[in-house]
């Protein structure tokens, strides 16, 4: 029977392999080596995309953010001391108005006002942001109301003076009151607090271009955009040692949220023009959250490839071992092979015969790396807390390649054995 | 062993084979030539003949160069005359390729080496078994039989044991059975008692006289008077040709069985 045959070649190749144990061990570990370095190195990579990944999904495939970005030109001070330098900058209401109207694809445009205060309540004192906007914010952030509501449509409407707190801040400012039952002072005014919410996505919203991790997020004041307007109006003003300045600015962030994916294509440069036209400075940025995607996975391939390839050198350094190893072998058994052509081996005996156990010993310095190869990404996620993902496909290539290794790099020297004459090799040794 | 006073015959090797074929070994014209380079050609044999009957014992013997280990070579199949014949159990083996040589080879011929050649990593029954294994048999059903042979060479309680572990003399016994298991049709031995001492070899011998007397075929290849006088047969090679044949005994009777 052919699978007997090759059992017995097997078994035959497992003992001759331990005839050198320490031999067959060490050639084995150029193997093992590029078969789990593949493995780990993919599942760190693959874990670091994902994450980085999943921060931008957070963001919303289907939102273009758009944030008013102080224009560079008009931060030096013209030394004008003592007099008032107004400046104006930044996205406005109008502009709003304009995206949700003229742009197909839109669904709901959400503006934003945000200001850095510092909150005290007794002795704490936080800085946290204010954050003026709408209710629909909780549905396109994606926000977990923990206690009490968000904002309101009446809210709005009343401009009233209630405020919902980020968990974190709650119990920063109040860690021994109810939270619910409390008012917060920010600059002169007096908010209730009428509800505990949790961001879903743990990333700063407010990202800087580019970069996704900003400031730790869990210090937010929301209050009605009306009331944002009327009680903190449109002019901050900025005291710093030795000037004095003023911004007004209406909107700091727009969040555009486009009916579906698609959609984000084809607006983002829409979009571009439409307050290009309006805007003499360069006063505003978009983050483009499916384009950061996109540029992620593209970073990750490239990852991908260049790891891969590291350790496919290795892998081929480990068939090249692997292959000297066995040519060894085969001299030191010459003796052995002509033995085996006299007693009736035909050439393809001699050739499977070595070629069996170099795919033993391939394939066992695979399978030992393969364990070694998963085992190492949870030691690697247990001890520094990076995410790590072991693919089944890296998993089956790396494995798949360790026995081509072993066919590839095992068929000279297996040939070479077969082509042995049986007299020459009798009389060797 | 009643031996008769041995005496030479002079020139050609007689043909003791009838026309009815019961010569099994049947060598007509063989040459093998060597070119070693331009004007190098070494002629190892130069037109051999023989015929061998079923259940012969013949040995060999010439001085170094005579052609006696190139004709071990072409009667074992392990080499391919340049020019001739041969004739090994009825098929002409001069001219076939190398697969099918090799598979004749492993089927008719079982051979006895001077340093018994067993496998190092395998064990006393899987030595045995490894001509078989060649062949394509089912090494299961076979496995009592490989079990028999190694009793009747006396190693039937060592069947585990590594060749590193046996004597000189076991191992060459457990190359005899090895010899036996596919039941060739002539048991080829290059100096089977050179390694071991006398007594040793005195032994086997005696058990290559029995399987003889059992109806096997035996080719000899020794320098040793001693050795070749246990035979039938004496051939004295010289220069490539066989110089003279020497008769120690009658051959026995072709007989049917072997």
């Amino acid at each position: 029977m052919v699978s007997f045959k090759l059992v017995s070649a097997v078994r035959l190749g497992i003992k001759s392999l331990r005839l050198h144990k320490l031999r067959s061990g060490l050639t084995m570990l150029g193997i093992i080596f590029g078969v789990c370095s593949v493995i780990a190195m993919l599942a760190i990579g693959e874990g670091a995309s994902y994450e980085a990944q999943e921060a931008i999904k957070k963001l919303g495939s289907n939102n273009i953010i758009i944030r008013s970005v102080k224009p560079p030109e008009e931060t030096r001070q013209s030394g004008n001391m003592g007099r008032t330098f107004l400046l104006d900058y930044g996205l406005t209401y109008a502009d709003g108005a304009r995206l949700a109207s003229t742009i197909p694809g839109v669904g709901r445009v959400l503006p934003m006002r945000i200001i850095r205060e510092s909150i005290r309540y007794d002795q704490n004192e936080v800085a946290c942001q204010v954050i003026g906007t709408l209710p629909f914010y909780k549905e396109i952030v994606g926000v977990d109301v923990l206690r009490g509501r968000f904002l309101t449509d009446a809210d709005e409407l009343h401009h009233n003076n209630v405020c919902v707190l980020t968990a974190g801040l709650a119990s920063r400012l109040f860690p021994y009151q109810d939270p619910l039952k409390m008012s917060l002072r920010v600059a002169s005014t007096y908010y209730h607090i009428v509800g505990l919410i949790q961001e879903r996505n743990t990333v700063e919203q407010r990202a800087q271009p580019g970069k996704l991790n900003g400031e730790p997020l869990d210090n937010n004041v929301y209050i009605p955009l009306s009331t944002a307007r009327s009680r903190f109006g449109e002019v901050l003003i900025r005291r710093a040692a030795g000037s004095f300045q003023m911004e007004k600015i209406e909107l700091h962030q727009m969040t555009v949220q486009m009916k579906d994916t698609s959609a984000v294509e084809t607006a983002d440069p829409q979009i571009r023009t439409l307050l290009k036209h309006f805007h003499t400075k360069n006063d505003y940025e978009l983050i483009v959250p499916l384009e950061l995607l996109r540029q992620a996975r593209q970073t990750q391939r490239i990852f991908n490839i260049v790891l891969g390839s590291i350790a496919a050198i290795s892998l081929l350094v480990g068939g090249i071992g692997i292959m000297n190893i066995m040519l060894a072998t085969v001299t030191e058994r010459t003796r052995e092979i002509g033995v085996r052509r006299a007693l009736g081996a035909k050439k393809r005996d001699i050739t499977t015969q070595f070629l069996v156990e170099t795919v033993v010993l391939s394939i066992g310095g695979g399978l030992a790396g393969v364990v070694i190869g998963v085992i190492t990404p949870f030691l690697v996620t247990h001890f520094s807390g990076m995410k790590t993902i072991v693919t089944v496909p890296s998993v089956v290539l790396a494995f798949g390649i360790s026995g081509a290794i072993g066919i590839i790099f095992g068929l000279y020297p297996a040939n070479a054995a077969a082509q042995l004459d049986p007299i020459e090799a009798l009389r060797h040794e | 062993m009643s031996r008769h006073a041995p005496h030479s015959r002079a020139s050609a090797p007689t043909s003791s084979s009838d026309k009815d074929g019961r010569a099994i070994i049947r060598i007509e014209g063989i040459e093998k030539t060597y070119v070693l380079g331009a004007d190098n050609i070494v002629r190892a044999l130069r037109g051999v003949n023989l015929d061998i009957n079923r259940g012969s014992y013949v040995a060999i013997m010439g001085p170094s160069g005579s052609g006696k280990s190139t004709m071990l070579n072409i009667l074992g199949c392990l080499d391919r005359p340049t020019a001739g014949n041969y004739w090994l159990g009825g098929e002409n083996v001069a001219t076939m390729p190398d697969d099918e040589l090799s598979a004749a080879r492993g089927k008719k011929i079982g051979f006895i080496f001077q340093s018994y050649n067993l496998i190092a990593q395998l064990t006393v029954i899987e030595n045995i078994q490894v001509p078989l294994f060649y062949q394509g048999a089912d090494l299961a059903s076979s496995y009592d039989r490989c079990v028999e042979l190694a009793k009747l060479v006396g190693l039937g309680n060592r069947l585990d044991h590594r060749p590193s572990q046996l004597s000189g003399g076991q191992q060459q016994r457990v190359a005899i059975a090895r010899s036996l298991v596919n039941d060739p049709i002539m048991i080829l031995a290059d100096e089977p008692t050179g390694n071991l001492d006398s007594t040793t070899g005195t032994e086997v011998l005696g058990m290559i006289d029995d399987l003889n007397a059992h109806g096997k075929t035996i080719v000899l290849v020794t320098h040793d008077e001693k050795v070749a006088a246990r035979a039938h047969r004496v051939i004295h090679m010289k220069d490539g040709q066989i110089d003279r044949e020497v008769i120690n005994r009658a051959p026995p009777e072709p007989s049917p069985s072997r």
